[in-house]
């Protein structure tokens, strides 16, 4: 069969959704470090977010199935832990799809800016820990609706 | 293989691997839902890094045992945890109380395993280091305001500090298999990592209104498996059921 270019498979990549945060892509979330070829056999480097991520398993089960699903046969996932993994990689497009889902996206101020819902900057934080390893859980104080966000690490 | 490398990844993943059950332990029964849910994420931080440190250390064995078989096939004897880590849980201010005193410990350590010359364990050491800091500002935030609370909150974690300070030398304490690390450029000195330890300590517990214990007595035995307390095999006795149960179970 012909390969497939990197950047193709890039694009089928950013197909597959985070299992957690369906709303976004393995790619958004910055997790995707490598797709290479290596001869005939397809390599890609995936970083865990936090060690202890349950989701990392699902993950790469997810990725593998979209690429044979694509038709291709000799793939090779890899982990690989260095740099660690960083909220900086969240792409725009995936800040911004995870703002629209309700999830307040990372910010270097260390907290959310505003409520993903009403949009008030009348915000507090109720736990550093959230539903999953990734997010603190906050609450706004304008329409009293409890929200995630997603923690910078 | 290297025996004292080995040694070096076991005391690194069975410190996180007997910390982390113990605050699993709490999952369910925490006295808010909040707290709950902080604990069982600290303990899946930990037990993550257990699984990084025990696979490197299977490697390095390389007798054909996974991290799996290292975690729940070996008994008591075979394990390189602290003493502290393996206490049972006592109330919600002791179990705090000790994750704090690990904390600035793991912290302070991972900060310098960060910079160790083997390139494995200076890339787990830069993943685990930023949960460490995490885990470090919240242990160090709840302790202050347990110490800093009601007149029994303060007594609950005054009597906590005064239970595990003399498990917190075993932390800087060496053996030959350190030297032989330190001399390699793996692991910082032990003994090295106290003062930054102290300075966190010290800060903390100033605020939080308590009085640290003026004593140096050190247990110890866990890191060299010399002597562990009677609770790690009853600790394993609960997590390593099922494999001693079910061999090879799989689900």
């Amino acid at each position: 069969m012909v390969r497939p270019d990197v950047q193709t498979i890039w694009g089928w990549l950013d197909e597959v959704p985070d299992p957690e945060i369906p709303v976004i892509s393995v790619v958004d979330l910055g997790i995707i470090r490598d797709v290479a070829w290596d001869g005939d056999t397809l390599e890609v480097a995936i970083t865990p977010t936090y060690s202890g991520c349950p989701a990392t398993s699902i993950i790469n089960l997810d990725v593998e199935t979209a690429l044979r699903d694509r038709g291709l046969d000799n793939v090779r996932l890899k982990q690989q832990l260095s740099p660690p993994w960083t909220t900086d990689w969240l792409s725009a497009k995936g800040a911004a799809k995870l703002e629209n889902y309700g999830i307040a996206p990372p910010s270097p101020a260390g907290g959310p800016s505003k409520c993903p819902r009403c949009g008030s900057g009348d915000v507090e934080r109720v736990s550093q820990f959230g539903s999953t390893p990734c997010k603190a859980h906050w609450r706004c104080l304008s329409c009293l609706e409890p929200f995630d966000y997603f923690k910078c690490i | 293989m290297s025996a004292a490398l080995f040694e070096t990844l076991l005391r690194l993943g069975d410190n996180t691997l007997v910390l982390g059950h113990r605050v699993s332990e709490w999952c369910g029964k925490a006295p808010v839902l909040e707290e709950d849910i902080a604990l069982a994420n600290t303990a899946l931080d930990l037990i993550g890094q257990t699984q990084m440190w025990l696979s490197y250390a299977a490697e390095v064995e390389g007798a054909g045992r996974s991290a799996d078989d290292l975690a729940m096939l070996r008994d008591v004897w075979d394990f390189r945890n602290i003493l502290m880590v393996e206490r049972p849980n006592l109330d919600f201010g002791h179990t705090m109380m000790r994750q704090f005193l690990f904390d600035a410990y793991h912290r302070a350590l991972l900060s310098g395993l960060a910079g160790s010359g083997d390139p494995r364990v200076a890339e787990i050491a830069a993943k685990a280091v930023k949960e460490a800091t995490y885990h470090l500002d919240r242990s160090a935030e709840t302790v202050i305001a347990l110490g800093d609370g009601t007149e029994v909150s303060h007594a609950k974690m005054q009597t906590a500090l005064d239970l595990l300070w003399p498990y917190t030398g075993e932390m800087f304490h060496s053996d030959e298999a350190d030297a032989e690390m330190v001399a390699a450029g793996v692991i910082p000195d032990p003994e090295g990592l106290r003062p930054a330890w102290m300075d966190t300590v010290t800060a903390t517990m100033a605020e939080a209104t308590l009085t640290l214990p003026d004593s140096n007595f050190a247990h110890k035995g866990g890191r060299t498996g010399k002597q562990h307390t009677e609770h790690l095999g009853h600790m394993l006795t609960q997590m390593q059921w099922l494999q001693r149960a079910y061999p090879d179970a799989t689900w």
